[in-house]
């Protein structure tokens, strides 16, 4: 018990002096996984879209399989990309095994399904009656696309909250991939808030993991925060 | 239809040319950084979380103008990025498994840098009563307490094909038993972490069992632990911590000059005397031992320990 409250005070006090390695730490993960969201939005916002709005055989299949791959355990993900940009992968050549990149990459990835899958439930979650409407309205496909898009912005967004949610607190990639690397500069290193909490377990600094682990659920209610706010503009 | 398909485009369009732009801000954040070598290395646990890395790595950089970066694996781990040619640098203690990695083409030119024991930690209370004996009999004896019913005799191995996991194996084998077959599976009392040594070492703690572990990772562990040293002598405790290159010509993007002056950089005064002296003040004793001198008494060649890859 004494050990935990102990962990707590020096938590606390890692944060309010700003302690530049929980900093940089807190950044790098923020950043990658900014970073893998907003690439990951550019993908799903249209290929749900595409997918929702689609006529195609196997249709429903695809949307079976993309909600079985929420459920993608972030190790095999790890191991996908690892596999793929070792040096002797087919992406070997690009080098970019344990770089923050590949982090990007594996998160983006691993965050992927469930983002076209919440898209897609945002899209059939629009009352009907404003497809009919704008039909007999007569309009346009872009026009069409855009209003259905416009009404369903809110739950797209929870969405890519969601989506932000898993890849900052994912371990199991982030450590395949990345290495857990601390260099000197802040651009090469490889170490967020979940490899660092992992690291500093299995080698006993418990103040430091309790640290890094408060900061990853502020950053979490951060999110939820402003998202609500939007919502409820 | 034609519309959606354009906006798809330029969506991946975007993706992409964000991706080259991430690449691009992690290889060169400052026009300093844009002339410093990357050199990889992937190590052994031990090296790692005894700090010993930390305290050395700094003086590097400064005098190479490289930028090191560290993944911290078991040896197994280690070497296996090292065959597939992700590392420039290995740091690893396992002789027999370096040799046939040698052996194969993958590694060149090995430096022995340093050198320390293998130690036997348990609970104080030894409930097995392996206090004293030597590594093979103490094995045996942990292995037949734990085996007898209702016993709280628990041994808790690395179980990641780490340097000293291959270690552990070897005892089990210079004490007659076969690993897979007498051992593993041979009841609750063999549990195995799959983890680095300070997690193998917490948990070993956690469940007041015994294990096998370098004297450095013990050392720097010390105050967080209710274990002791049990058993600390014997031939077979030695633990040999050796640099090699990833072969250029099996990878000819690693870098490979860099990669070289590592090596060398561990065999030099300096850092011999860096490693003679690392963790004496903080721990009482070193953690390990420079190999410069004592190449003769850990069984190396003199080239091993002295010569500078050219």
């Amino acid at each position: 018990m004494y050990e935990i409250i102990e962990g707590f005070v020096e938590a606390i006090r890692l944060i309010v002096t700003l302690d530049p390695d929980v900093i940089a730490i807190s950044a790098r993960s923020v950043i990658i996984s900014l970073t893998a969201t907003v690439l990951a939005t550019l993908l799903a916002i249209p290929l749900g879209a595409t997918i929702y709005f689609g006529t195609f055989r196997g249709r429903k299949g695809l949307i079976n399989l993309i909600q079985t791959l929420y459920a993608l355990p972030t190790v095999v993900v790890g191991l996908l990309i690892f596999l793929l940009i070792s040096r002797v992968g087919p992406f070997g050549f690009l080098r970019l095994l344990f770089t923050p990149t590949a982090m990007v990459i594996a998160q983006t990835v691993l965050i992927l399904p469930i983002m076209t899958g919440l898209t897609i439930s945002a899209l059939s979650g629009v009352d009907p009656v404003l497809r009919d409407t704008l039909r007999s309205l007569g309009a346009t496909r872009l026009q069409f696309l855009v209003n259905i898009m416009k009404e369903a912005r809110f739950a797209i967004l929870a969405a890519v909250a969601i989506g932000f949610g898993r890849a900052i607190s994912e371990v199991g990639a982030a450590i395949l991939v990345g290495g857990n690397i601390m260099a000197s500069s802040f651009a090469s290193s490889t170490r967020v808030l979940t490899t660092a909490i992992s690291l500093e377990t299995s080698m006993g600094n418990i103040p430091e993991s309790i640290a890094l682990g408060i900061v990853l659920l502020m950053i979490a209610l951060g999110v939820n925060l402003a998202i609500t706010t939007v919502q409820h503009r | 239809m034609q519309r959606r398909t354009l906006f798809a485009v330029a969506a991946v369009m975007v993706a992409l040319l964000l991706i080259c732009g991430c690449t691009g801000t992690t290889s060169d954040p400052t026009p300093i950084a844009t002339e410093k070598q990357q050199l990889r290395i992937a190590t052994t646990t031990s090296l790692y979380d005894t700090k010993l890395l930390a305290q050395i790595t700094p003086i590097f950089e400064e005098q190479y103008n490289a930028e090191v970066l560290i993944v911290s694996a078991g040896t197994g781990k280690a070497l296996e990025y090292g065959q597939r040619g992700d590392v420039d640098v290995l740091m690893v203690h396992d002789r027999a498994r370096e040799d046939t990695f040698i052996g194969d083409g993958y590694g060149v030119n090995r430096r022995v840098f340093a050198y320390n024991y293998f130690v036997i930690v348990g609970p104080e209370s030894d409930p097995a009563g392996i206090k004293g004996m030597q590594p093979e009999a103490a094995f045996v004896t942990i292995r037949e307490k734990g085996m007898a019913s209702e016993s709280d005799v628990i041994f808790v191995s690395r179980g990641d094909n780490s340097g000293t996991h291959s270690k552990e194996k070897a005892i089990w084998k210079a004490a007659g038993l076969n690993y897979s077959a007498d051992v593993q599976g041979s009841g609750d009392w063999y549990q195995e972490a799959g983890k680095g040594m300070g997690a193998t070492l917490a948990m070993a703690n956690e469940k007041q069992a015994y294990t096998l572990s370098d004297i450095g990772t013990y050392l720097a562990y010390k105050g967080d632990l209710d274990l002791v040293t049990l058993v600390d002598e014997g031939d077979i405790l030695l633990n040999i911590y050796s640099a090699m290159q990833i072969n250029p010509e099996k990878y000819p993007d690693v870098n490979s000059t860099v990669a070289k002056d590592w090596v060398n950089f561990m065999i030099s005064d300096d850092v011999q005397k860096e490693i003679a002296s690392f963790g004496v003040d903080q721990y009482g004793q070193p953690l390990f031992y420079a190999a410069q001198n004592d190449w003769e008494k850990i069984g190396v060649t003199q080239a091993e320990v002295k010569d500078p890859v050219l």
